[in-house]
């Protein structure tokens, strides 16, 4: 990956921000790709693999953080997905417990959280390196970025292929679904929309900026 | 770049010592497996009470008017035995049966499952001895298309097909006398057929499948021993 | 135990139900590796064969685990196997072909993190195949990878020589060819019964 020329985030608040905006990891570093265009048929299975991910990332950034002087260097990547999957194993129980249809409707999905490459990667680049509670703050910030990033495509694909939001109807019983659009490829044309709208958005902001802004990367 | 304080020396390129290493893997394994066992235990009660409304609830609505259910196992050599809340042996089949509020039994509701159009179909049946015919189905979980494999959900005329499904025993009690079969829609003739969903053959024939599969193997072990289970104990 | 033939699971995972187009597993090699036809073809055959090492590995481990019922181990020790069969397939391709090796790069510790390959033990396991069926879902769905990466490889060559809209270039245009490759192989849907 190249080398983001942005300010050092001084804050914390920044750092954590990275994640939601900057460093998207849906729509700018496309990662965790997976899940983003599976679970995305309805918001709330969107909202609620978006929860899941960002309690494991908290979680996993967590105890990373606090063993990152003793783990042997050798076999960091080993040991964090071992951490990881000790979450996702965890989350996999929890979420049985609270609700069984919102478990079936995830299905795979939340046991192959662990492949996300969103945490093993904060987990190397960042909370190895990080005291505990920075590491968890930006960990909340990726979260964040990667559930807006599913509820993007959620929303639009629940809206459209369903006629409803959250499981509210919206448009009445006479509403002629677009029923592509909660099948696999409608995942992959809302999330290219999205890619098209923001390139688009980005491309009317330098041309109408004087100076040309050092921007995150070309398409 | 600043050099970093002199108490902060840099690390000397060596191997970790293997014990360090052992050492900090084992209080890893440690950690993890606390976490994982607290996990699994801590939500062990409130899965299973899940697990056992959401069995509940679809066998009320297979078989209405039941007022306590008690599963058993259908094993191999024919015996029926109550199902204990651990795993089956292997080759038992589980079915529940369904007593009215007098303790005399209305109904059997088993699974069965086959695979539709996207991913399995799994789906509840009620079966009433009576008649030896299925009388309603639920579905369990389904992944289908939504707006054309969903339709087994609500399409009445396809729901129709299984107030009244035929499945009695052949003579030898070893299978069904007619096998459980989806035809086109608009073509069913016989009590033992399924009228398919027009648009929505797959899944329509999944849900014909899983019902033959699970009857042609659990109806055979259980109508003979039906007397056995008459009563609630 | 599913009653479904070993052939209608094999021609499912390679086409109906294929692992990219139809059940988004293996999507980040997919979206990375398919610039070129030449590195395509090598990264999904190194992935189906990792495929089946793991659904032999996870057919084996999840046996054990239910003899000791330590049910809550499987996913840890179904994601160790995994890496574990990667390096070896590192360490065979630096031996044997070291010019591949190179090709594929970063990309090669990265099947480890691949969604397909811990998702062919976890669907396995979820559906109750025995070995047999297990193999041929492993061998279909690394294929189906394997078909979908080449084919959007092709395709991208293509697009190098014709001019793409500039909000479109990159991720946004491979997305969309995508969505495509998707629709179309909606069509093979009830191949295989």
């Amino acid at each position: 990956m190249s080398a983001l020329p942005a300010p050092n985030p001084v804050s914390t608040w920044d750092d954590m921000m990275e994640g939601v905006w900057r460093q998207n990891p849906t729509f700018v570093m496309m990662l965790g790709m997976c899940p983003t265009l599976a679970v995305t048929v309805s918001a709330v299975n969107a909202l609620s693999m978006g929860v899941a991910t960002m309690l494991v990332l908290v979680a996993s950034c967590g105890l990373v953080s606090m063993l990152r002087h003793i783990v042997p260097k050798e076999v960091r990547i080993a040991t964090y997905i071992v951490i990881i999957a000790t979450f996702v194993t965890a989350i996999d129980y929890g979420i049985q417990a609270v609700s069984l249809k919102l478990y079936d409707a995830l299905g795979a999905f939340i046991q192959l959280i662990v492949v996300n490459c969103i945490i093993l990667g904060r987990a190397e680049a960042h909370a190895s390196k990080t005291p505990p509670v920075a590491a968890m703050l930006n960990a909340v910030g990726m979260g964040a970025g990667f559930t807006i990033g599913l509820l993007a495509l959620g929303t639009v694909r629940e809206v459209l292929g369903a006629g409803a939001l959250f499981g509210v109807s919206l448009f009445g019983a006479n509403f002629q679904p677009w029923v592509v659009m909660v099948l696999p490829p409608g995942g992959f044309f809302v999330l290219g929309s999205w890619l098209l709208v923001f390139a688009w958005w980005k491309k009317r902001k330098r041309a109408m900026s004087p100076t040309p802004i050092a921007t995150s990367r070309s398409a | 770049m600043n050099m970093p304080p002199s108490s902060a020396l840099p690390v000397p390129a060596t191997q970790t010592p293997t014990r360090a290493m052992v050492l900090t893997l084992g209080l890893v394994a440690a950690i993890c497996g606390l976490i994982i066992v607290s996990a699994y235990e801590g939500s062990l009660s409130a899965v299973r009470d899940n697990r056992r409304v959401a069995l509940e609830r679809a066998i009320t609505k297979v078989l209405p008017g039941a007022n306590k259910t008690i599963s058993y196992l259908a094993l191999p050599d024919g015996a029926i035995v109550a199902a204990s809340g651990g795993d089956a042996p292997v080759g038992a089949l589980r079915f529940h049966a369904a007593y009215d509020a007098k303790g005399s039994l209305m109904g059997i509701a088993a699974e069965g499952s086959a695979k539709g159009y996207a991913d399995t179909v799994r789906i509840l049946f009620g079966y009433s001895p009576p008649c030896a015919c299925i009388v309603g189905i639920g579905v369990i979980n389904m992944r289908e298309t939504p707006g054309i494999g969903d339709k087994i959900l609500t399409d009445t005329a396809f729901l129709a097909n299984f107030k009244a499904l035929d499945t009695r025993l052949n003579a030898e009690l070893s299978g069904l006398a007619n096998e459980v079969k989806t035809v086109k829609h608009g073509t069913k003739t016989q009590a033992w057929q399924v009228d398919a969903i027009s648009g929505a053959t797959i899944t329509s024939r999944a849900v014909g499948r899983a019902i033959n599969e699970a009857s042609q193997a659990l109806l055979p072990r259980l109508v003979p021993k039906l007397e056995q289970i008459q009563k609630a104990p | 135990m599913a009653h479904e033939s070993v052939f209608q699971i094999f021609i499912g995972a390679l086409l109906a139900n294929n692992f990219v187009l139809a059940m988004f597993l293996g999507l980040c090699p997919f979206l990375g590796v398919s610039g070129k036809l030449d590195t395509a073809f090598p990264m999904g055959v190194a992935t189906t064969f990792v495929m089946a090492v793991a659904a032999l590995c996870a057919y084996g481990l999840n046996w054990l685990l239910g003899l000791m019922h330590l049910e809550f181990l499987r996913l840890i020790s179904y994601i160790v196997v995994i890496a574990s069969a990667v390096q070896l397939v590192e360490m065979v391709l630096k031996k044997h072909s070291p010019v591949l090796f190179r090709a594929l790069g970063i990309y090669l510790p990265l099947i480890t993190t691949n969604c397909a390959v811990l998702g062919v033990a976890l669907i396995q396991t979820a559906r109750d195949y025995t070995l047999l069926q297990s193999m041929a879902f492993a061998i279909g769905g690394g294929g189906g990878f394997t078909l979908a990466l080449v084919l959007m490889a092709g395709l991208r060559e293509r697009i190098q020589l014709v001019e793409v809209p500039e909000v479109a270039q990159g991720a946004a245009v491979v997305l969309m060819i995508a969505g495509v490759l998707s629709l179309s192989f909606m069509g093979f849907a009830g191949l295989g019964g």
